[in-house]
This record gives structure tokens, sequence and C-alpha cells, in this order.
């Protein structure tokens, strides 16, 4: 507050309004010196992000350079055949879990605030912490290179050579338990911005007004809850088979190569979708502005992003076409995989559409649009020749595919995003990017992405299979490879030229607008020297507010609305209804603090631990996270606000506080739980497929009986009643006996856990006997494990209780408890339905 | 007991048509997989039936949504784009949107039962 009183000393006599303007300045001001790092702020975290994604991409990029340069010519001996191995698959691992999937992160981190009209996400630490997480988890599984560790059998890691430690080496281990750590961001990433586009706009934004790039973050975020849990699944599966020998993918104990197969590309294809449909949202901002005119046929792109999302989710098995699956099931997949080039078609006639219809500006970012588009339907035209069966067996695991995917990854994502650079760099510095270096930049790429990639549809057709380290000369492959490596080069070299553009210094060139595209959406209300998102939060009328609402950007600036001033010294927000964007609530969000990296750091721990069987380690910085995160949550949510309600300016007041279903972090805990239950439904998924392959799945082996899991599931199912009750007597005001039922609730679940846990226990089930006491362990590990974690809930409400903390109007902390109960008693009466009465019904 | 039901205002009738298409291509998935793992007597005639019978099913659910959405469009008396600031443009919008996906599900349900008129077994 003293930088506030000198500022004001110094402006002799500020008015009221200049005194609301700093102090809002003051509460929104990125902290500065190693402090900076502790910001949580969606601009920091979302440039932070983005900055490290593009890091990982040149890694990438230079990997894929050292790929290129040892198949230039035939017989080549740059690389070892095993460095080579670790070269393409650290390559394909970063790209897409690194690169592709988290650049959207954080562009929808950066940009969403300001384009909904928000001051900030709902949970910035969240997002930080999902920040740190990717960071620690990226530089660790790219580490491992420099130590001739790095994974080695594929981006997709099959068993069984994925699962052979002679093999794979620690490299796997390193893939799995890394990428599982950076899934973890994924997904706070996605309650994130769902939570964020459904709850946060701003006052009047009717999902009929919503832009377009929300509607698609919208649909991916969904699609990351769906599509990221059954490969965690997988992903646990994989390395208990790793290190404890339990034998879920090894056929002499009755396990499956093909079940991780399913559970990866039922992540897989979804993510090509994932990493696509953002970068077209990009494209549904870019191409109205340079058309001067607004998208023709909204509706339809919503058609197309909700249809693209569901659609997605039926190919899967369009990867597995060679591995013998019965010939009817091939051929729904088959179906699918061509249904879904309507959704993804509608979209680029949209956009033909909006630009016959406008008046277009060739600017830099439509360059890259078009010229990605153009690149993308010939990677899709190969997608429909590849979806059909016959066609796929000919060109399976050969250059032809190698083709197909960069051509749909680069043209669909990496083209449209850096349209997205060029578009959106204004917001980050008030500069522009250089339009000559530009279009130097995109020929290069285009021309050099052309010539590399085309001729391996030939190589392709010609034999040559994908991941061989070296080949012979004389076969027809020679040439086609030669110049696949001069493009590969070239089209580093318009990488490095966008780079440069990017990083070289721009302090002398003059400030650009503020809306230098003369674009009508949101975002580009906002100055990057602020850090507040808007100077006030506006009402919105139109789906490009700044073409249509006049002196719109001058009243926001003003502070002519919502939340103009920060009286009470924090940051706040408006939350507001779904479907209307009626205000509801004043949101207040976190502020700048360490505890998100020291939580990263903590689990980075766990997982790196893992990786070395470091079981002591392990377990400590298990002990710690939990210690960090509970102290982050006491310390940090579930606040009592001074007051019950807020002017939050125009004759608006608003509560403070809300729980249920009326508040955001009701929200979060259920879009996490239907991730988490996707994980499970993995798992349960597993178990029937076991089912399948085996005439008696159980191969004599015994079973957890029939007793031991009907009892846990009695008991869990009283458990959760009790937490129901915890809840109804605690909002009837009888604490004392809110307390009781918590206690109770708690005692339940450790009966329920010791009953649970007794019925293979007993049965002296031995899970790395055969595959049918593994899935059964693995199942019941999975129900306890969310059982402690429900049970430390218990307990953590009670010493809210008992510290006051949580009374009867502010009992937020107990419905979300109570809803994690609900997700918790479907855990536990289908996993112990499933392996009680199953076995049985057979 | 009303047959129809009347209009309700919420984000989710949007995937109701989607929703339905995902687990009708799910139960015809497990259906043709259950049965080629597992066969017993009975002939593939079986998933030739228990498919018609989901797609019948599946597409009568659709255009059901699908008459629920052009009723939320108003029968179609209002031309897009529907983007005026009011909740009865925002309430069209949402039918049209519906609508159109109810479309798409259709289509996309007759492609997944396709495979029928093409493959009478297992074979694998």
């Amino acid at each position: 507050m003293t930088t506030l009183k000198a500022r004001i000393k110094r402006n002799a006599l500020p008015s009221a309004e200049k005194i609301e303007e700093e102090q809002l300045r003051l509460v929104w001001k990125t902290p500065i010196g190693w402090r900076y790092w502790t910001s949580v702020n969606n601009t920091q975290v979302g440039l932070w992000y983005g900055g490290a994604a593009f890091a990982f991409m040149l890694f990438g990029g230079v990997l894929a350079l050292l790929v290129r340069t040892q198949l230039a010519v035939p017989g080549n001996n740059f690389l070892s055949a095993d460095f080579y191995n670790q070269a393409f698959t650290l390559h394909g691992t970063v790209m897409m879990f690194l690169f592709a999937v988290p650049i959207f992160e954080a562009v929808a981190i950066f940009l969403l605030p300001p384009m909904l009209g928000a001051r900030e996400l709902p949970f910035p630490r969240l997002g930080a912490f999902g920040f740190w997480s990717f960071l620690i988890g990226g530089v660790f599984v790219c580490g491992s290179i420099f130590f001739d560790a790095a994974p080695s059998s594929g981006w997709f890691m099959y068993p069984p050579l994925a699962t052979d430690k002679a093999y794979s080496g620690i490299g796997a281990d390193i893939w799995l338990l890394g990428l599982s750590f950076i899934e973890v961001a994924s997904i706070a990433a996605a309650v994130e911005l769902i939570v964020g586009i459904m709850k946060c706009r701003a006052p009047g934004m009717r999902i009929n007004l919503m832009p377009l790039f929300a509607w698609y973050l919208l649909i991916v975020a969904g699609m990351i809850l769906f599509a990221f849990p059954p490969l965690i699944a997988g992903d646990i599966l994989f390395e208990m088979q790793r290190m404890f020998d339990w034998p879920f993918f090894d056929p002499t104990r009755g396990g499956d190569p093909l079940l991780w197969q399913h559970l990866f590309w039922i992540f897989g294809h979804p993510e090509v979708y994932i990493i696509f449909l953002p970068a077209i949202a990009l494209m549904a901002m870019i191409v109205p502005t340079f058309s001067q005119r607004p998208i023709v046929g909204y509706s339809w792109i919503v058609l197309a992003a909700v249809g693209t999302g569901f659609l997605s989710f039926g190919l899967w098995v369009h990867h597995m076409f060679a591995t013998g699956l019965p010939q009817i099931s091939l051929a729904f997949f088959s179906a699918a995989s061509e249904a879904v080039a309507i959704p993804t078609g509608v979209q680029i006639f949209v956009f033909i559409a909006t630009m016959l219809a406008g008046r277009v500006i060739f600017s830099v970012p439509m360059l890259f649009g078009a010229g990605g588009l153009a690149i993308f339907v010939i990677g899709g035209l190969t997608g429909v020749m590849v979806a059909l069966v016959p066609f796929d067996w000919q060109a399976h695991d050969t250059y032809f595919i190698v083709a197909h995917l960069h051509y749909v990854l680069i043209g669909g994502m990496l083209f449209p995003l850096v349209a997205g650079v060029y578009y959106y760099y204004p917001l980050i510095n008030a500069r522009m990017l250089s339009p000559r270096l530009g279009r130097t930049a995109f020929w290069l790429m285009f021309a050099g992405f052309n010539v590399a990639f085309f001729p391996m549809h030939l190589s392709g057709l010609r034999g040559m299979p994908r991941r061989v380290f070296t080949y012979p000369e004389g076969i027809g492959w020679d040439w086609l490879n030669l110049i696949s490596t001069i493009g590969a080069y070239v089209f580093a070299a318009g990488v490095l030229v966008v780079v440069f553009d990017v990083v070289r210094p721009k302090h002398r060139e003059p400030r650009s607008e503020q809306n230098p595209w003369k674009a009508g959406t949101l975002e580009w209300l906002n100055e990057p020297e602020e850090n507040w998102g808007v100077r006030s939060i506006p009402i919105i009328e139109s789906r490009y507010p700044l073409w249509d609402q006049a002196d719109l950007m001058q009243k926001v600036n003003e502070g002519a609305y919502y939340l103009r001033s920060a009286k009470e010294n924090r940051r706040e927000t408006l939350i507001t209804s779904v479907l209307d964007a009626h205000p509801l609530q004043c949101q207040r969000v976190a502020t700048s603090t360490t505890i998100t990296i020291i939580s990263a750091a903590l689990l980075g721990g766990v997982f790196v631990a893992l990786t070395f069987e470091l079981w002591i380690l392990a377990l400590l910085s298990g002990i710690g996270t939990l210690s960090a995160v509970l102290w982050w949550l006491w310390t940090g949510t579930g606040e009592t606000p001074e007051k019950k309600t807020k002017d939050v300016g125009l004759g608006l007041r608003l509560p403070l506080y809300a729980s249920g279903p009326d508040s955001v972090g009701w929200w979060a805990m259920f879009i996490t739980m239907v991730g988490d239950g996707t994980a499970f439904a993995s798992l349960i998924f597993g178990y029937f497929f076991y089912w399948t392959i085996h005439p008696d799945f159980t191969l004599g082996q015994p079973g957890p009986g029939m007793r031991w899991p009907m009892i846990a599931l009695s008991l869990f199912v009283a458990a959760w009643a009790a937490m129901l009750g915890a809840r109804r007597l605690n909002a009837s005001g009888w604490i004392d006996g809110a307390r009781l039922a918590l206690v109770a609730a708690f005692l339940l679940t450790l009966a329920a856990s010791a009953a649970g846990f007794a019925g293979p226990w007993q049965h002296d089930m031995q899970p790395t006997a055969h595959v049918y006491p593994a899935i059964v362990w693995i199942l019941v590990i999975w129900a306890l494990a969310h059982a402690a974690v429900g049970s430390v809930m218990q307990l953590y409400c009670l010493a809210r209780s008992l510290a006051g903390r949580l009374t009867r109007e502010h009992d937020m902390e107990l419905h979300n408890v109570a809803l994690y109960w609900h997700f918790m008693a479907i855990t536990a009466v289908i996993t112990f339905a499933v392996i009680g009465l199953f076995p049985e019904a057979m | 007991m009303r047959i129809i039901p009347k209009e309700v205002e919420t984000l989710w009738t949007l995937f109701t048509a989607p929703v339905i298409w995902a687990g009708h291509f799910l139960a015809c998935y497990a259906l043709a997989a259950i049965w080629c793992a597992k066969r017993g007597d009975l002939g593939f005639a079986v998933v030739q039936a228990g498919i018609v019978a989901m797609t019948l099913a599946a597409l009568a659910m659709i255009v059901l949504s699908g008459w629920l959405a052009w009723r939320q469009w108003g029968f179609g008396t209002n031309d897009p784009p529907h983007d005026d600031p009011t909740a009865t443009d925002r309430n069209l919008f949402q039918g049209f949107a519906t609508l159109l996906l109810c479309g798409l599900s259709f289509v996309a349900v007759l492609y997944v039962a396709l495979p029928l008129l093409f493959i009478d077994g297992c074979s694998s």
C-alpha cells in the first residue's frame, strides 16, 4: 500500500477513478524478482506454458532432423540403431505429449479470460500447478536421452517389446511415469477450462454469443476427460507388469498385449482431434477478422465441433486393423472413420464460405491458415484411404502412414498455430511480428514440408516400413529419402525464421494499436501492459462486440462496467449462469504462491522415485505431496468472506460465497470425478476383455468369493449414506450430529476397505500367477485407493468443522466431499459386484 | 402421463443425439465382439438381428430428439444466425444446433450399421 500512497502523492490531486484504477492495478500486479515465478495469473502461466511447449517442440524438431539425417542415404551409420530408436520414440512422444496438447492448454489459459471478458480463470493455482507438473515431467522425459536412457519402443509403447525390461530398459518406465504425470496436468487444465468457459463468461455472453474458440475448447476439454483416463489406466497396468511382474500383457499367463493397444488408442485417436480442434478454433477467430465479417454458419461450427468430438471416440480400432480382430468389428470402426470426415469437412466449408462472403485481407496469419488447411485436406484424403481396411492392410506400418499423420498434424495443427502466433503476438507485448519474415517463414515451411513429406507416400507405397534405422541401396527408396531429408531441413529453416521473429528484441519498435487487425472479439480489449485482463467487465450483446457495440472499448477502459475497483484488495471475477450468463456470484480468485511449485515438485518426486524403484523416497514424496496439497486447500480455499454480498457496480449486489452446484469448486470436483470414472471404466473394460478372450477366464484360479466383496459393498454404501447424513445434519444446524456422522462415515470407510481387501487376500489370490487374480487385485486396489482419499476428505471436513471454518452457511467442503462420495459409492458398488458376483454368475 | 417431453432449458440436450450414436456404436461393437469371442450354438443371425434392432431403436430416438430440437427451433420459422442478445435467440440457436447434430448422428448411425450389408461373419 505504500506504493499506492507514493503514487497518489506524485499525482497531486488524484481523482477517485485514478485511485480505483491504481488499486486494481496493485491487486493484480505481477510479482517481481524471483517471486515472478510464484505468479499464478493466467497471462504469466499461459506464456510460460506456451514458451515451454515451444522449447520442447524445438527439441523434438532437432530429434527429427537427426532421424532424417540418418535416413538421407542408404546404409548410413550417422546414428546407432539404438540411438535412432530413442530419437524417433522421443520425437513422437515430445511432439504429441509435450507440444501438441500442452500448447493449446497454454493458448487457452492465456486467451480465454480476456476472450470471455473474465479477469481470470476460476482456479489460477490449479493452472499454475498444471504448468509446473508439465515442466518437471517434460524435462524428465526429454533429459533421459542425454543419459542414453530414453524410451526406445516407439511413441505408443507396444508390449511385449516395451514390457520386456531386457529390450526396453528404463526408458519405458520414464515414458510411462513421466507422461502419467503430464496427463495429470492435462486433466487439471481440462477442469480449469470447462469451469472457466461454462461459468466465467462476461454478463450477457449467452451460449449463442460465445466466441467459437470457447466452443471448441469446451469440447476439447470434455474430450480430454474421456480420452486421457484410459491411458492412465493402461499406464497403471503397464507399470504393474514392469515393476511387479503382474501379467496383464503376458499371454503365457493369460494376459494380452492387445488390451494395451485398445487402451492406448482409445486415448490416442481422440487425441488427434484434441490437437486438431483447438487449431481450427484459432482459424475460427482469424478467418472472420480477415474476411471482415462474422463467421458464416456459427451453428454449423458448433455442429462440427461437437460432432467431431463424439465421432472421434469411435475410431480407435483403425490403428489396429492389422491385429486380427473380427472383420465385423473392423468394419464398424472403418464406418465411423469415414463418418468423421463429414463434420471435419463442414468446418472447412464454413471457412471457405466466410471468405467468399467477405472481403479477404491476405495477411501472414491467413497465409499460414490457408496453407495449413491445404496440407490438412491432403492428409484428410489419405486418412479416408487408410480408414478402409483393405487399403490399410497394404499401407500399415509403412512410410505412407508417416506421411499421412504428418500431413494431418502439421497441416491441421502446426500451421494454424503459427497463424495464431502471428495473429495474437500483439497481445503479448504490444508489438507486431514482421510480415516480411512471416512470408519468408511460410514459404520455407510450406515448400519444405511438402518436399519432406510428400515423397514419403511413395516410399511407403514402395514398401519402406516405418521405424527402420537404415535401408539397403537400390530398392527404390534412395532418392525419395534424400529428397525428404532436404525438405526437412528447409522446413526447419522456416521454423527458425519464426523463432527468430518471435525472440528478436522489439523494444525500439513502435507500440502497436490495441486492436491492430480490427478484430471483433473481446480479447482485443486486453492491454499487454496491464495484468487485470479487463479494466471493467463489460455486458456483452453480440458475437463480435468490438464491431457491434459502439464505444465498448472506451467504456470498458474507463471502468464503466462491473468490478471496476478492488476495494477489499482482493482479486475478483464474476461467475455467471451457464446458458444466459446472468451474473450469479463475485468469485475471489487466488494470488501468487509457492505452494503450487512445491506440490508439483513433490508429486514429480513421487513419479521420478517410482521410475528408479526408490520406494522409500517415493513414499516420503507421496506424504510430502499430500501434506502440501492439504496445506494448499486449508489456507487457500473455502474462505469465509468478511461480508455476505458485495456491490460489483451498476447497482448490482452479488454473493461472495456459494456452495453445492452453485459453486465453481463443486463443478471442478464433478468434472474431475467424471475423468476419474472414465479411468475406472477402462479397468472394468479390462476385466471383461480378459473374460472374452478365455473360455474360462479364472483358469481354475481362486476368486475373491462372494462374502467379503458383498460385505465391502454394503459397508461402502453405509459410509456413503453417513456422508450424505453429515451434509444434511450440518445444513439443518445440528453441527455435533454432522461431526458424529463424519466420524461414523470415516470408521465405516475403514471397515469397508478392510473387507474389500479381505476377499482376494483370504483366498490367497496371487497376482503374478495369472491375469485373473491380477485384474481383481487392481480393481480392489483402485477402490481402496479412492477410499483412502475419501477418508482423508472426511477427516478434512471434520477438522474444518472443529476449526469453525465449516459452518452451517459455509459448507462448500461438505458438498464437494459428498459429491466425491457419490462417485466413490458407484466405484465401490461396481467393483465389488463385478469381482464378487460375475464369476459366480458364470 | 405426457408422451412428448416438454421443453427444458439446459445445455445438455445439445448432446442427446451424439450420445445415442455413441451408445449404439458401443452396443454394436460389444455385441459383435462378445459373440465372435464366445459364439454359442446360435448363428451370426443373432448379431445381425441385434444390430438391426438397435439401429432402428437408435434412429427412432434420434428422430424423436430431432423433432424436439425442431420444436425448440420454432419449427423452422426463424432463420439463423440467431445472434441477438436475447433468451429467445439463445433458445433458437440451441434448437438449430441440436437439430444439425441429430442429422449428423442419424447419418453416422446408418454408417455404423452399413457393414451388415457386406459382412456376414466374424472371420478375422
